[in-house]
């Protein structure tokens, strides 16, 4: 499906600006005689969508790690704080002066990456060394750890939460962010790199006895991912205009994996439908625990949605433990596609 | 002074609870080679199966708070826990045996997802007040101690720790002195040559898991004896801070998981004491990752070698 990435990138960059500029001017009438657009009219469901694009982004990053690589990591939610802080911090700082934001925000958007990244290394480096379970708790202490950080930090508005910034975050640079993240993990993979991280996925003796340096390509999947993942916490704070240190926990990275074990590890098709899918499918359960035409037993059913969301993956892993769209469980054909 | 030392008790009740929690973790590993994820869970459920018991149990011993009551409710409690914990391996992981490890530990995280959820929906989200098992005061140390005097241990402390070492005791003489502990010890040194030798691997790990999640239980409900608040959330934490305890400790040792609980407890107690609360657990998760990068194997552990 993915064939040619650059052809995509162009695509959904266009596609953005397009819909974009669209949502905040073509008018729509607003049932009383008057027009007003998209935005204006149907604010949550415009929510959503800014939602879904985050989510791609997210996803998508962590799937370099967890998916191509093979390392197990349940901390990305620790890096998107960084980047969403990252970020924030220095809008919050220069928002004035800097005017309209139309360079400051890609600036600073781009500096919570840089940030997240450097983040990245410093916890990539030395928790890489280990794998499976332990790599899963080490990153998971990191993602505590950066909370913890953040919670004891006055400038960051320590427990109390940072609030304040420009609604700078729209459907151009959440969606254009989305096709340059998916853009580059693609190229990325299709490169010398992606058959690097393959190889290490697949068999890591085997391929440290090839000569390659498995803990390079580690380190590179956990840095490129943590950007993105800072990228994304940054446009997240930039919409909500509000960030709290508790809105990064454990339970989001959990999110973060669960769209990228559904989607079927390493395949970032798959991976970008699967954090579609779990990003609409709780606002879709709201709606139908809400909806006064079903039956209650159905409405008490979508109101739990936490609980079917966790059978839905144990079951998923009892009976499908490649994903939804995975290839075969070991990744011989699932690979690179 | 004096004051380090009521420190040093305060975290010695809490890391009790994090060894018996920690014990768990590590049996486990011993025989599967992976994280239970949901441990903390069931430890959770310890302390609502209590809350649920706790007042029918003391109707029965004729209201009020009373020792025999408090001994049986722990009892039910762990009677309760080691059947969700042999059902969760039994519906979860054995179906797993032979798959990826990653697999196995995502259903874990999933399990653990699920037992907070239905947690939520069953008991509801909000915390509940625990029923008082024991009537709780401090302990009267006469003046002739001297400065020991001015310290406060109070019957709660005396009894989560005495119990916890009585548990600890019960499940060296298990794991030491009994076939089902031979037959243990045997799966956790080598899987394939214990099936060899005639010992039932599956019924080894279903008590395992049943003896774990049973002491999982315990605490749940002396925690809630010492901290009488309890809500369906309240595993997440506990469950992390165990199996940091056990990982200090040298995962897979009994032993060590038991001294790790306790430095954990104390660790945090320490931190809370003398640094700041919030730092508490940003300073935890530090001690494991340093312990994972400089020994790995942890305090107590044994090194093995990676074979290809």
């Amino acid at each position: 499906m993915f064939q040619k990435p650059k052809i995509l990138l162009l695509l959904g960059l266009l596609l953005a600006a397009l819909v974009s500029w669209s949502l905040g001017h073509v008018p729509l009438s607003n049932g009383a005689g008057g027009t007003r657009s998209f935005i204006d009219l149907y604010a949550y469901y415009y929510d959503v969508l800014i939602g879904i694009g985050i989510s791609v982004i997210l996803a998508a990053g962590l799937n370099l790690v967890n998916g191509y690589t093979g390392q197990f990591s349940l901390g990305h939610a620790g890096f998107m704080a960084v980047g969403a802080y990252a970020s924030s911090f220095l809008t919050l700082k220069w928002g004035a002066s800097a005017g309209g934001g139309v360079l400051l925000f890609p600036a600073a958007l781009f500096a919570g990456g840089v940030a997240a990244a450097f983040a990245g290394l410093l916890v990539g480096g030395p928790s890489l060394r280990l794998k499976g379970d332990y790599l899963a708790i080490v990153t998971l202490g990191f993602n505590e750890i950066i909370k913890g950080v953040i919670q004891n930090a006055e400038p960051l508005g320590a427990q109390r939460g940072l609030g304040g910034m420009h609604q700078f975050t729209n459907f151009f640079w959440t969606f254009g962010c989305a096709a340059i993240t998916v853009y580059v993990v693609l190229a990325l993979v299709h490169s010398t790199y992606g058959r690097g991280f393959l190889a290490v996925r697949d068999d890591e003796i085997a391929a440290e006895a090839m000569g390659i340096n498995t803990t390079k390509y580690k380190v590179l999947a956990f840095v490129v991912g943590a950007f993105f993942a800072g990228i994304a916490g940054g446009l997240y704070a930039h919409f909500k205009q509000f960030i709290h240190p508790e809105g990064f926990n454990y339970l989001r990275s959990v999110d973060i994996v669960v769209m990228v074990i559904l989607g079927g590890m390493g395949n970032t098709a798959g991976v970008c439908f699967a954090a579609v899918l779990l990003t609409v499918l709780p606002e879709v359960l709201r709606a139908v625990s809400k909806a006064p035409a079903l039956p209650a037993s159905v409405q008490q059913i979508a109101e739990n949605r936490m609980v079917l969301y966790s059978l839905l993956l144990i079951v998923l892993m009892l009976l499908r433990p490649q994903g939804l769209f995975g290839g075969s469980a070991r990744g011989k054909k699932g690979g690179v596609k | 002074l004096i004051e380090f030392l009521q420190q040093l008790i305060n975290g010695l009740a809490q890391g009790a609870i994090y060894a018996l929690i920690a014990l768990g973790y590590t049996m486990v590993f011993g025989v599967l080679r992976f994280i239970n994820f949901a441990h903390g869970d069931v430890f959770m459920l310890g302390a609502f199966a209590g809350f649920y018991a706790g007042p029918r149990v003391l109707a029965f011993f004729g209201g009020g708070a009373s020792y025999p009551g408090a001994g049986v409710v722990l009892l039910v409690a762990m009677l309760v826990c080691a059947v969700i914990g042999i059902l969760i391996e039994f519906l979860c992981y054995r179906p797993l045996r032979n798959r990826p490890k990653l697999t196995v530990l995502i259903t874990a995280i999933g399990v653990s997802l699920f037992l907070e959820n239905a947690g939520q929906f069953v008991f509801g989200a909000d915390p509940k007040s625990f029923p008082e098992l024991i009537t709780d005061r401090a302990l009267e140390i006469p003046e002739s101690w001297g400065a020991v005097s001015l310290l406060t241990i109070t019957a709660n402390q005396l009894i989560v720790v005495g119990v916890t070492v009585g548990l600890l005791f019960g499940l060296r003489f298990i794991v030491l002195h009994t076939r089902m502990g031979m037959a243990m010890r045997a799966v956790s040194f080598n899987p394939t040559a214990a099936s060899l030798m005639g010992i039932n691997n599956d019924l080894v790990i279903s008590f395992t898991f049943g003896l774990g999640s049973a002491l999982a239980g315990a605490a749940g409900v002396l925690i809630s004896i010492q901290q009488p608040s309890i809500d369906p959330l309240m595993g997440v934490n506990a469950g992390l801070k165990a199996f940091v305890a056990a990982v200090l400790g040298g995962i897979g040792n009994l032993p060590g998981a038991a001294l790790g609980g306790i430095l954990i407890g104390l660790i945090e107690v320490l931190v809370m004491g003398y640094v700041s609360p919030t730092y508490r657990d940003p300073i935890v998760f530090g001690v494991l990752i340093l312990v994972l990068l400089i020994k790995p194997t942890g305090l107590l552990g044994a090194s093995a070698r990676e074979k290809v």
